[in-house]
């Protein structure tokens, strides 16, 4: 990729054929990234609106100067410098939402979370399964909240497990117990659904309308492919998403998917998971995964 | 149908369908170039330009589209299922140990994710649903030995399939991968044809990334063939078109929802009618 920008001829301005040759090699290294190709196409048309024509000081080659739109760009598109914080300014107890496919992370990320809460901001955190459809969705959870309830000074539990009762219901209780007991934040881990399921959407759908979530969290493999807009798409449409949790950036991934879901939802991405251990999340930083995503 | 020209514009929007999809740019390019000779100029329904996309597709995948019988000779044939975290590794052994079931055969599990928060629990309540006895051991314990400990059950009961789970791992993590090295060295001990075969589960939402998982996986612990979940989705999986160019791993079965009977052997056409938007027969 670096390569490309060296290759640009040298002049005061950047004209119309060195941005498109470098936009052209921008354009393979999203896609070869899993960037979603209408979210590259419309990236590559605003830098080359942006580029085209552009000055050149005398001290930076054509290339460079291209590159360094492409990056700031994307940068910008992935959200801005700067982390942009969890929700605790509403009444405690403060509802969570956790969703997204099957797989994802999102049991995990809410263990993760909890850590976080309950470790540097002193919460006292519940973690609610919903999980009604994966075989021992609700004692992985329950056993989550066990290691960090060890590792917190007991400041997290996981709200206890009733055979049979359905999502909806277990979120109420979640978040009656949450306010009996005095829980700063209920986290509801739902089980993963396809964009697709209309049932399923429709369940969630009914849990945040009981809930009233001051985050709803889609948790994203990092390994995702182009499917990342439908997905988006349909959890933003049809549910609502505050913030994305981009999983598994501990794998070699471009991680692409990031940029779509930032495209696609408008909502922040809010943490990476890097491991499968609750202490591995970390918050986002858009410029080190911008310079990924182009493979520098 | 509206006849059309199959002109440059054409050929360009379905290669961005072929983007789109999954098969990355340059296959689908490659595609594209191909299907042009062919094709090219000519004035076709779009109904036809599909068919005859899907058909090209479909030879590439042809000759990975190799059906998974486990070998009535071998008691147990032993199958070690590996893959990146949350692929649907535990689901799928489930749904094989179900069709194994269905079959009259007799099938053991062993738990070999030690890692992970409820996953023997998990599989254990797989092996209730099918009727499958589950060898566990302890949260943290050593998967390789609990391999050994089923793999020596099995033989002694004269089982017919021997069905392995292990932890996600993601392959460029050199530690986590040395293990999966040992459980297969440790079953040789036992047994030095075994395991028979490694499958690697791959989730069809996966993008470019899955040809480094096949890569690092194939290199590492020998895997023999795929399995690729989660075609229910929006996702096309056409990562599979670049892995069959690539690899030519065998591609065995295909996951299509999260039930025991949601279990497909993998049909090059469907799956290629499926990759161009084509409805595949269910
Ligand atoms: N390497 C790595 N693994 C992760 C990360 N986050 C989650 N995992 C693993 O991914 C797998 C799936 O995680 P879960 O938390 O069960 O995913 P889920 O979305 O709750 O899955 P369902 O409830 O079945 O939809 C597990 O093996 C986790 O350990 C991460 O950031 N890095
Ligand atoms: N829709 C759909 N979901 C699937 C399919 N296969 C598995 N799943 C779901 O994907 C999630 C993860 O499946 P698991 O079998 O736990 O995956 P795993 O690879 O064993 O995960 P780890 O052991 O944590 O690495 C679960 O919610 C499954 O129900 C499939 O073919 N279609
Ligand atoms: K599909
Ligand atoms: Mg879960
Ligand atoms: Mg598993």
């Amino acid at each position: 990729m670096s390569k490309v920008f060296e290759g640009l001829s040298r002049g005061g301005k950047l004209s119309e054929s060195d941005v498109s040759e470098a936009m052209r090699e921008v354009r393979l290294a999203m896609l070869e990234a899993d960037v979603a190709l209408p979210v590259v196409r419309s990236f590559v048309k605003n830098v080359k609106e942006r580029a085209v024509g552009g000055e050149v000081l005398d001290d930076v080659s054509p290339g460079q100067a291209v590159a360094k739109i492409v990056n700031d760009a994307l940068i910008e598109a992935l959200g801005g410098a700067g982390v942009v914080p969890l929700n605790l300014s509403a009444p405690a107890p403060i509802p969570f939402l956790m969703v997204g496919l099957q797989g994802a992370g999102k049991t995990t990320t809410s263990g993760k979370l909890a850590l976080r809460l309950a470790g540097r901001d002193r919460k006292k955190v519940l973690l609610a399964s919903l999980d009604v459809q994966r075989p021992a969705a609700q004692l992985q959870l329950q056993q989550l909240a066990e290691q960090v309830g060890q590792q917190t000074e007991g400041r997290v539990t996981s709200l206890a497990i009733v055979d049979g009762q359905q999502p909806v219901e277990i979120a109420r209780r979640a978040m009656e117990t949450g306010r009996r007991e005095g829980y700063d934040v209920v986290v509801l881990d739902t089980a993963g659904r396809l964009a697709i399921d209309e049932a399923l959407m429709d369940e969630v759908r009914q849990v945040r309308d009981a809930t009233s979530p001051a985050e709803t969290l889609l948790v994203v493999d990092a390994m995702t492919g182009q499917d990342a807009v439908n997905t988006a798409q349909a959890f933003k449409d049809q549910i609502g998403i505050t913030g994305v949790v981009m999983s598994r950036m501990d794998g070699d991934a471009r991680g692409g998917a990031a940029l779509s879901m930032k495209a696609v939802t408008g909502a922040p991405i809010k943490f990476t998971g890097s491991g499968e251990k609750v202490s591995a999340l970390e918050e986002f930083h858009p410029e080190r995964v911008a310079g990924r995503i182009l493979g520098l | 149908f509206v006849k059309r020209l199959l002109d440059d514009d054409t050929l360009e929007e379905l290669e961005d369908e072929l983007i789109a999809a999954d098969l990355g740019p340059a296959v689908a390019e490659r595609i594209i170039t191909k299907f042009r000779e062919t094709s090219f100029g000519q004035n076709v329904t779009s109904e036809e330009i599909r068919a005859t996309l899907a058909h090209e597709i479909s030879h590439v995948l042809e000759p990975v589209a190799v059906p998974f019988t486990p070998d009535p000779e071998k008691k147990p044939h032993v199958v070690l299922v590996v893959g990146v975290n949350g692929t649907g590794k535990t689901t799928t052994i489930g749904k094989m140990a179900h069709q194994y079931r269905q079959e009259g055969k007799s099938v053991t599990l062993v738990a070999g994710d030690t890692f992970r928060a409820a996953a023997v629990e998990q599989l254990q309540v797989w092996g209730e649903r099918v009727g499958a006895p589950v060898i566990a051991g302890k949260q943290g314990g050593d998967a390789a030995g609990l391999a050994y400990d089923g793999l020596k059950r099995a033989t002694e009961e004269k089982t017919d399939v021997l069905l392995v789970d292990t932890a996600g791992r993601l392959h460029n993590k050199n530690a986590l991968m040395e293990e999966l090295a040992k459980i297969i060295r440790v079953m040789k001990k036992f047994d030095d044809t075994a395991p028979h075969s490694v499958l690697l589960v791959l989730d069809a939402t996966t993008g470019q990334n899955a040809i480094e998982q096949v890569r690092v996986f194939q290199e590492l612990v020998n895997v023999s063939g795929l399995i690729v979940t989660k075609l229910d989705g929006s996702a096309r999986g056409g990562i599979v078109v670049a892995l069959a160019e690539k690899f030519k791993l065998p591609v065995h079965m295909v996951g299509v929802g999260e039930k025991a009977e949601d279990l497909r052997p993998f049909s090059a056409q469907d799956y290629a009618r499926g990759l161009v938007g084509e409805a595949a027969t269910p």
